[in-house]
């Protein structure tokens, strides 16, 4: 069957996989063919996902990805890959006059250090195969702001950065790399920030569309950036937010 | 812990209310500053005043303040 989009053949290594984005991603990339090494710390949860994936082949790799053992450990286990998922990540909220050096650590060490040295590694390895793609999960927050979410923003924003240069540089070892802006999605993440139902509801009526994304809505979107669909697109930043960022 | 002692923190996050308007009875959502922001702030104020850490669902479920400080108080 013609299908451009399709995974056939490719290994793809996609962090985050226990849950949201991650784990959509990880399924729908089995649907489309793909062998899926998936990471996260939550063993349960992990393995739910490992249980819903279509075919044969896959591996779950636990690692906590701020933890340069473990770090390293996933980077040793990982196989040669065609794509790589960077969607791991947290979501913190503090008023700018609470931030503390902590938590500028903390967020800096998941949302932003950890992706950029998982993805350094596995090139310098040469782990990440010619024609190969990587997708980096920034955020609408790069470039717009809400209260309290500094920080946050902060972190997306080197993330999306760190996406342009490094499409630069590996254009030369022939690897694609692009990032993915979404608006909110209903994950666990989305479910304990607002503060309340009320507010949610008046949130998403600020989306054009009404409503928050879906998991698989950014999943769909990777698999296009991680299929041969995309194999000239680098560097580039896709907005998935129901036309929020419109407004 | 001390509910005045609560309730001077809780006025510190508003910056237009007069002090007066804080009291334990206070349906603190009802004032005009009352925001998101401020919500945050107070879930920040608990954790650096009292390190005990409190959640959205923590002040959905407070009308006043003294609501809000016994939630906290049961943390402890
Ligand atoms: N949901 C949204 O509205 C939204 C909007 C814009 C951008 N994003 C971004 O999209 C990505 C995925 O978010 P999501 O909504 O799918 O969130 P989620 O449902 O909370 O999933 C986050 C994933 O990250 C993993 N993770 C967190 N800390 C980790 C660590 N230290 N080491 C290894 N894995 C870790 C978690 O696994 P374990 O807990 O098992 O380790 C989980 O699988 C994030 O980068 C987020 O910033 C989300």
């Amino acid at each position: 069957m013609y299908n451009p989009y399709s995974l056939e053949g490719k290994t793809i290594l996609i962090t985050g996989a226990s849950s949201g984005i991650g784990r959509a991603t990880a399924i729908e990339c089995s649907k489309l063919g793909a062998r899926c090494i998936i990471t996260a710390r939550n063993q349960e949860r992990l393995q739910q996902t490992l249980n819903q994936l279509e075919g044969d082949g896959h591996i779950q790799i636990f690692a906590d990805l701020t933890k340069k053992d473990e770090l390293e450990n996933l980077i040793n286990q990982t196989p040669k890959i065609d794509g790589l998922v960077n969607s791991a990540g947290i979501v913190y909220s503090k008023p700018i006059t609470f931030i503390k050096q902590d938590d500028l650590d903390k967020i800096f060490s998941i949302n932003t250090y950890a992706p950029i040295i998982l993805t350094k590694s596995l090139i310098k390895q040469k782990k990440i195969n010619k024609r190969g793609s990587i997708v980096i999960i920034s955020s609408i927050a790069s470039d717009t702001q809400t209260p309290g979410n500094t920080i946050y923003g902060m972190a997306k924003s080197a993330l999306a950065c760190f996406t342009r240069y490094c499409a630069l540089e590996l254009a030369q070892n022939k690897i694609r790399v692009n990032s993915i802006h979404p608006g909110m999605i209903n994950t666990e993440m989305t479910a304990n920030i607002c503060i309340s139902k009320e507010e949610i509801e008046i949130d998403k009526n600020t989306y054009p569309l009404k409503r928050y994304g879906e998991p698989q809505e950014i999943a769909w979107a990777i698999i296009y950036l991680l299929s041969d669909a995309s194999s000239f697109v680098t560097g580039s930043k896709l907005t998935i937010d129901g036309g929020k960022s419109l407004i | 812990m001390d509910i005045n002692e609560f309730i001077t923190h809780f006025a510190e996050q508003f910056e237009e209310t007069e002090l007066s308007e804080f009291k334990p009875e206070t349906k603190f959502k009802e004032l005009d500053e009352y925001c998101s922001l401020i919500a945050l702030k107070l879930i920040a104020m608990v954790d650096e005043e009292y390190d005990i850490t409190i959640k959205g669902n923590d002040i959905r479920n407070s009308n006043t303040i003294e609501d809000l400080f016994n939630i906290v108080k049961n943390k402890e």
